[in-house]
């Protein structure tokens, strides 16, 4: 009997999604005639930025500083957050005196039940993004968000011995390992040691939280501070955690320590995860390469050139207006590298990762290059 | 209006290369300032007035849906009218200019905006930003002048066809819109030239097309269908029909002001060969005119009633030129040149006397009065009726009753 009934249910099943489906596309077809020129998107952003089907943003919920120059915020993520596992980050645009720059940053939570996520930040110095983000933002602020990345998360099955190695802000994708770990109505059983090394004792990041897990027995805390200790230096591994072969590592902390860390383990043989927070620095010299992403076209700039003019001389066909900055006819995205406003001296820097998919969008006609750059045209 | 390069008493005359190269610098540092003020709280001026803009427009039509009762079809059309004021004046054509570009938000950006107009934003990008604010008053080079089809320019041989130009020009201002489109195809030239198979100008035409069936769909048919339920599809077709007819007008209004008031200069074409910085800024001066006024009249012409400062600055987020005019008429006043500047009646009343006066021989209008109005009139007519022997005829002698009348005075 089943047999019979399963076919006559999926039929009708079928039959009646496409109908349905169809009867909205009609509906959405006639809003967007509506509002045409604009999107319906644009429209109904203005009254629910967070909805389903809305360009993924998030609006800070609470502000929590974590130390002086630390500040965790949670937010909560438009309808359409795919979720994440801990260990994860994501990339925020945020709008620093009205100008929207992307970051990543860790996620510091595991799923929580009230969906929200949350973040922490550093201040840097001369950080623009960071010391927005720990001193200035306040709830209400809304974000752009992206969907959250990264394979820097615990494997599964968990290994049965953990070490983890972070240091300053390299904490944040580790709390989230830890506090999801912690908050699961089943006690873990797992051999976890956290070797973090900050600055000073009140510079660490979730220092009381970390320290009332040891203090659970969770975890085993090795604190190193800076200013009493001295940098970690990762020949002294051995001693401070005498088991480190039966161990798998996770690190998390500035590119010097990374390095040491993957040649001492990889010599060794020793398992380890590694999360780098930055690429490298761009370099900001005057001239360079500007290569034509699309055609593989390469063109040697100078300094004082305009990249239109330059791409121009070397027989790019490129988009061109007023040739004096004032049109907009000549723009394209930066994808990479940093250019120079030949006006003003003010330097324009796209990281991959960071800036947003489409790149910085530069004027040509009055931007040279300052360094080697990758345009997408 | 004579080319200033034509004219006895040149207004720059008086003015070296040095003053106009320090002349550029000084505007250059004007710039710098507010790139460097720019911030938050242009970001937040610009979103406040798209959502005013957005929540206006769409309030104005919810009214709209019982248009049927003469209150709602007032208060709505009144509220559509300004909405889509306010949506081609201070939001598109300032979005389009780039002006909020720096903010990096795509949705507020000049490559990805489109407005509520006509004419597709890429095609009007084009005639506008880079030709008319690069070739700004240049007889021959900016179609801004007059669009093609009036006389702006006492330089300009006379033909009777001009005698209806302030009626073209009244059909212009109602049907702006579609005025502009058919000047971004650079239609007339295009017919001309015999270049309408062409399949690059084909594929803008076609742009065109389907954006003014997108617009029109919206207004006269979708709106008006969703008010089929209280009985008012006609009255909501002719609220819109309304609202597009008073922004039209309202923005013709508002760019004749802008560089069609008696006093602006035009420029020769030979007189850009080579022009500096400095000489551009100093053309875009003398070439523009304001419109004085409270912060009503600023926002409602997208902040065009600046237009010398726009026409210095086009980049610069339009909320900042009231800030930056005191600055741009100092200079002005200690280089000795006239900042234009009247109440909008005065000016709309200043361009369209222009207009009148260009329709007509030169000097006629300067030359008739109550008492030779008859003479003046037979005058006209053999000039209007007559080949260009007589018209070159009339015309001398129109000069020569005008050289006498201004040494009279």
């Amino acid at each position: 009997m089943s047999t019979v009934a399963l076919p006559s249910t999926t039929s009708r099943t079928a039959i009646a999604a496409p109908t349905a489906r169809t009867l909205r596309q009609r509906l959405r077809r006639f809003a967007e005639a509506a509002v045409t020129p604009l999107e319906l998107d644009d429209v109904l952003d203005v009254f629910h930025p967070l909805r389903s089907g809305a360009e993924l943003r998030g609006r800070i919920v609470a502000v929590h500083p974590e130390t002086a120059d630390a500040t965790t915020l949670v937010i909560k993520p438009g309808k359409d957050w795919a979720g994440h596992v801990p260990g994860q980050y994501v990339r925020i645009g945020v709008d620093v005196d009205g100008v929207r720059l992307w970051r990543t940053y860790s996620l510091t939570h595991g799923p929580r039940a009230d969906r929200c996520i949350s973040i922490t930040v550093k201040a840097i110095p001369d950080g623009v993004v960071s010391n927005h983000l720990v001193h200035r933002v306040r709830p209400g602020t809304m974000l752009q968000l992206g969907q959250a990345e990264g394979d820097f998360v615990l494997a599964d099955p968990m290994p049965g011995k953990l070490l983890m190695v972070t240091a300053g802000s390299g904490i944040t994708p580790v709390i989230g390992m830890l506090r999801s770990l912690f908050s699961r109505a089943e006690r873990v059983r797992a051999d976890i040691v956290v070797l973090h090394s900050a600055l000073s004792r009140s510079e660490v990041i979730f220092g009381d939280e970390l320290r009332r897990y040891a203090a659970e027995g969770r975890l085993r805390l090795v604190e190193l501070h800076t200013d009493v200790d001295g940098m970690l230096d990762v020949a002294d591994l051995d001693t401070i955690v005498p088991d480190l072969a039966e161990r798998t590592t996770y690190a998390c902390g500035p590119v010097g320590l990374l390095d040491a860390l993957e040649q001492h383990h990889t010599e060794r043989g020793l398992a380890l995860h590694i999360e780098r927070f930055r690429s490298a620095v761009v370099v900001t010299g005057e001239g360079g390469t500007v290569s034509f992403g699309r055609t593989g076209t390469l063109v040697e700039a100078a300094g004082d050139t305009p990249i239109l003019d330059a791409a121009e001389e070397a027989g790019v066909l490129m988009p061109s207006g007023c040739r004096m900055g004032i049109c907009f006819g000549c723009v394209l995205p930066l994808r990479s590298g940093a250019v120079r406003d030949l006006r003003n001296g003010a330097l324009t820097v796209a990281n991959p990762g960071e800036t947003g998919d489409g790149g910085v969008l530069i004027q040509t006609c009055v931007n040279a290059a300052a360094g080697a750059c990758d345009i997408d045209h | 209006m004579t080319a200033l390069q034509k004219k006895s008493d040149n207004p720059i005359a008086h003015l070296s290369a040095e003053d106009i190269e320090l002349l550029g610098k000084q505007l250059d540092e004007i710039r710098q300032e507010v790139l460097e003020a720019r911030g938050e709280s242009d970001a937040a001026y610009i979103r406040k007035v798209i959502s005013v803009q957005r929540k206006l427009e769409l309030g104005s039509r919810a009214v709209l849906l019982a248009s049927i009762f003469p209150p709602a079809w007032i208060v709505g059309t009144a509220g559509l009218s300004v909405a889509k004021i306010l949506e081609n004046m201070e939001i598109g054509h300032n979005i389009l200019h780039g002006q909020w570009d720096w903010m990096r938000d795509p949705k507020i950006h000049s490559t990805t905006w489109e407005w509520d107009h006509v004419t597709p934003a890429e095609q009007w990008k084009h005639s506008h930003n880079e030709l008319h604010h690069t070739y700004t008053n240049v007889i021959g080079k900016d179609n801004d002048l007059g669009y093609g089809i009036m006389r702006v320019d006492e330089d300009q041989p006379w033909h009777p066809f001009f005698l209806v130009q302030p009626f073209w020009n009244f059909v212009n201002a109602c049907f702006f819109e579609y005025g502009i489109a058919a000047y971004d195809l650079e239609l007339g030239a295009n017919i001309k030239r015999k270049k309408t198979k062409d399949p690059e100008f084909k594929a803008r035409v076609s742009q065109v097309l389907k954006k003014v069936r997108k617009q029109a769909t919206k207004d006269y048919l979708v709106h008006p269908a969703l008010s089929l339920p209280t009985g008012s599809f006609l009255p909501t077709l002719a609220a819109n029909f309304t609202a597009n007819i008073v922004r039209n007008l309202w923005s013709h209004s508002i760019i004749m002001c802008g560089h069609f008031p008696e006093g602006v200069e035009t420029f020769e074409k030979r007189s850009i060969d080579g022009e500096t910085r400095g000489e551009w800024y100093l053309r875009q001066m003398l070439g523009s005119a304001n419109i004085s006024g409270g912060k009503a009249m600023h926002v409602m012409s997208g902040n065009l009633s600046h237009q010398i400062e726009h026409h210095l600055f086009p980049d610069l987020p339009s909320n900042r030129y009231a800030e930056i005019a005191p600055k741009v008429r100092e200079l002005f006043e200690k280089n000795g040149l006239n900042y234009h500047s009247a109440p909008f009646p005065k000016q709309v009343a200043s361009a369209w006397h222009k207009v009148i006066r260009l329709s007509l021989p030169n000097g006629w209008l300067a030359t008739t009065n109550a008492k030779n109005a008859v003479p003046q009139l037979k005058m006209l007519y053999t000039m209007t009726t007559g080949g260009p022997r007589v018209r070159r005829a009339a015309q001398a002698r129109l000069n020569q009753q005008a050289r006498r009348a201004s040494q009279a005075a």
